[in-house]
């Protein structure tokens, strides 16, 4: 297996960031953690846009990949992080084959609010049940990796921190190798112009598809990261405000690269929080102008800052 | 391959800049050993819960704080900030859900070093808080949110404590202000909002009468969802089935909403409204919400803690900064902040020096401290849990003047559960050992 230049970088940045995990303070490693589980349900959305659909509702597989995390240690027994983060991405690609049938009829805002529409319906039904804690969840504790239970506090923390950069390095070189593949390149051609797409015998319906089912496997590792690391699960989750915010990071990093997503999330997160902290009042305004101001001045998101001299030198 | 490797340096200098931003940001946390004791205080900054409950609890936190650093309080609390050491408080915004929560509790004992935490309106919020406050070993005090799942779920909490009461008690009350001063009644009714609050208070509340008002019989019981604002279709479906008594755990705006609606439509006429949050907005109802409809504090607070020497001191500062009177959560906010000056000045720590979490969770376990809202026991929960009584009234408006008449109250250990019983066991089994005046 041959690696390109981005797939190394993004395996030391990787390496760097596991390393930086054992001296940075426990706040930040949280922090981190929840950016990078986020990150890659954003990818999810990512993947969607870059063929041409904008999906509202990716809360939708976030909240299936935590409340599987969730469930499978309370009720089911499954107490093995790696197992029960495999059978959220195996639910999650499991309802989105079903949804994908219909979904895939959609484009535009049409496709938009009906994704909307199926996450709002999950967490109707999450309020519903009060077995699993209506509005307030429930606890998610006493995961064990391949039998090894980490110490409470610090020593589980790491774990998740260095299991979400794992995921999230996995998960970045395929979508990379995807993107830069001919299928992944189709991906735009959709975008662009979905009949001259047909045209040239490939049927955009079924790659849309597959990428709806795709995206819904990696968000929904990125929900059952989110589940390990927070404690806890709520409908929360699955509310249009949680798949707002995804969208929100998406434009925020840009389409441009793979890494992109994973650096507006951790943007983001440090913006909110030291809004939160600063200004108590009127954090959301902070982040409200943020967003204002890089659709005006970077359209194509932060990524554009790294990516524009070479732009420039494709023109 | 020249720009592969431009591409590359730059993928460098990003990452490289990432961790130097990441760190710098690290380092510039540790500052935080001042002298001072501070405290984070989180509570609803935005959103539906804001006006209600995180404005008034806010503004509560604000004025006792400055007074308590003036040394103006009266005795037993009248030593300067919390044991001789300046109080200073960080507020943030409990807006945004658990997962958000748990990263800003944690930004707050790791990045703030704050050395206890008062805060959460919401039961998810503080479900989810409470492992983490064991993990880090953090003093918690949970001053509002009602859910009975705090200590049931987490059961060996040591560092988490809540100064207000459980969501059981408020209904168990309602249902016992009922048979105390309208035994007669018959006619039972309910519309809760659809989330886990508006479904635990229903349950307990249903649960209760069937036992307290055996000839009671439930008419009708809707569940709009939350944040609904116009119940036409509700209140009709209510008035139909002519209850007398229409109770609902509204808050907010929801509550001023269907308060207004109903009394519009007349069902508040024919029927008496029994709101447990109620005293939320009892500045606010003017002449809008008829006269005798019951209404709670969810415990002694607000416009139902007694006539003590602190309570009275604490509305007149409230009063004065804000030309308001305290509402319930405004009580609820400074019994939580007495709480920890009380667990802090008994923690067997010398003056001006700040206590353990360890220290201050001993202090405070099973404690008996005086508040705003009277005495407080930390009696339930392995002492993590207060109880005290509770007060129902009716709201009656004339000439202006807001007042609350045939207010009656119960002893604590009339509507809370026995030490290490479920209050769904408790009130299915008739209320065994209850204590009532």
């Amino acid at each position: 297996m041959r690696l390109d230049k981005t797939e190394i970088s993004l395996g030391l940045i990787a390496l760097a960031c596991v390393l930086f995990g054992f001296v940075s303070p426990g706040w930040l490693i949280f922090l981190l953690t929840i950016a990078l589980a986020k990150a890659l349900v954003v990818q999810g959305v990512v993947m969607q846009m870059r063929s041409g659909l904008v999906s509202f509702g990716q809360g939708l597989f976030y909240c299936i990949g935590g409340y599987t995390v969730g469930m499978g240690g309370q009720f089911f027994g499954i107490h093995d992080a790696i197992a029960a983060l495999s059978l959220g991405m195996f639910v999650a690609i499991v309802v989105a084959m079903l949804l994908g049938l219909l979904l895939t009829r959609y484009r535009e805002i049409f496709f938009a609010m009906l994704s909307l529409a199926f996450s709002m319906i999950l967490f109707g039904i999450l309020v519903k049940s009060q077995e699993l804690g209506s509005t307030d969840g429930f606890n998610v504790h006493d995961w064990t990796l391949f039998g090894w239970a980490p110490e409470a506090g610090a020593g589980s923390q790491h774990t998740v921190f260095t299991m979400t950069v794992v995921s999230g390095l996995i998960v970045a070189v395929l979508i990379h190798r995807y993107t830069k593949a001919g299928i992944g390149v189709i991906c735009e051609a959709v975008r662009e112009n979905e009949v001259r797409v047909e045209y040239l015998g490939l049927s955009p319906r079924w790659l849309l598809y597959g990428n709806y089912v795709a995206a819904a496997a990696v968000s929904a590792l990125g929900g059952g990261l989110t589940a390990l690391a927070t404690g806890h699960v709520d409908p929360e989750m699955a509310y249009w405000t949680t798949s707002g915010e995804f969208v929100f990071i998406a434009l925020l990093g840009g389409l441009g690269h793979v890494a992109a997503p994973f650096i507006a999330a951790i943007v983001f997160s440090f913006v909110r929080t030291y809004a939160i902290e600063f200004v108590p009042h009127t954090w959301q305004m902070i982040l409200g102008f943020t967003l204002l101001a890089v659709i005006i001045f970077l359209p194509k998101g932060l990524w554009s800052l790294v990516s524009r001299e070479k732009t420039g030198e494709r023109a | 391959m020249k720009n592969n490797k431009s591409k590359f340096s730059k993928y460098l200098v990003s990452g490289v800049a990432a961790l130097a931003l990441a760190a710098g940001a690290a380092g510039s946390a540790s500052a935080a050993e001042n002298g001072k004791f501070r405290v984070g205080i989180v509570t609803f900054l935005s959103g539906p819960a804001a006006g209600p409950f995180g404005v008034p609890s806010a503004n509560a936190a604000k004025v006792l704080v400055e007074e308590l650093n003036k040394g103006n309080l009266p005795a037993p609390y009248d030593k300067i900030g919390i044991n001789g050491a300046e109080i200073e408080a960080v507020i943030i915004d409990e807006a945004g859900g658990a997962t958000k929560q748990v990263e800003e509790y944690r930004n707050l004992v790791q990045r703030q070093k704050v050395d206890a935490v008062i805060g959460y309106v919401s039961s998810g919020d503080c479900l989810a808080i409470a492992p983490v406050a064991e993990e880090l070993k953090t003093f918690t005090i949970a001053y509002d949110c009602g859910t009975p799942r705090l200590f049931a779920d987490n059961p060996d909490a040591a560092y988490m404590f809540r100064t207000g009461l459980d969501a059981s008690v408020d209904n168990i009350g309602a249902v016992r202000y009922l048979a105390a001063t309208r035994p007669d009644v018959t006619r039972l009714a309910g519309i809760q909002q659809n989330y886990s609050w508006g479904q635990d208070s229903w349950a307990d509340f249903t649960a209760a009468a069937s036992v307290l008002m055996p000839e009671a019989e439930i008419v009708e019981e809707q569940f709009p969802k939350i944040y609904q604002g116009q119940y036409g279709a509700e209140i009709s479906a209510l008035s139909v089935k002519r209850p007398e008594i229409v109770h609902s755990s509204f808050w907010g705006g929801d509550m001023e909403a269907l308060v207004l609606q109903a009394n519009a439509r007349g069902l508040l006429e024919d029927a008496t409204g029994l709101l447990t949050c109620g005293e939320a907005s009892f500045a606010t109802y003017k002449d809008q919400a008829p006269n005798g409809m019951i209404i709670g504090a969810r415990g002694p607070f607000g416009q139902f803690a007694p006539d003590n020497e602190l309570n009275t001191w604490f509305e007149g500062v409230y009063q004065n900064a804000y030309d308001l009177e305290p509402v319930y959560p405004a009580t609820k906010m400074a019994q939580a902040i007495l709480g920890l000056k009380y667990a802090a000045e008994n923690a067997g720590v010398a003056d001006k020096e700040i206590p353990s979490a360890e220290q201050l969770a001993a202090a405070m376990k099973g404690a008996t401290f005086e508040s705003v809202s009277g005495t407080v026991e930390m009696a339930r929960a392995n002492g993590h849990q207060a109880m005290q009584g509770i007060t129902y009234g009716e709201y009656h408006y004339e000439d202006g003047v807001a007042s609350i008449k045939n207010a009656v109250s119960f002893d604590g250990e009339c509507v809370t559960p026995p030490e290490g019983v479920a209050a769904a066991d408790w009130i299915a089994d008739g209320f065994p050992g209850a204590k009532c005046n």
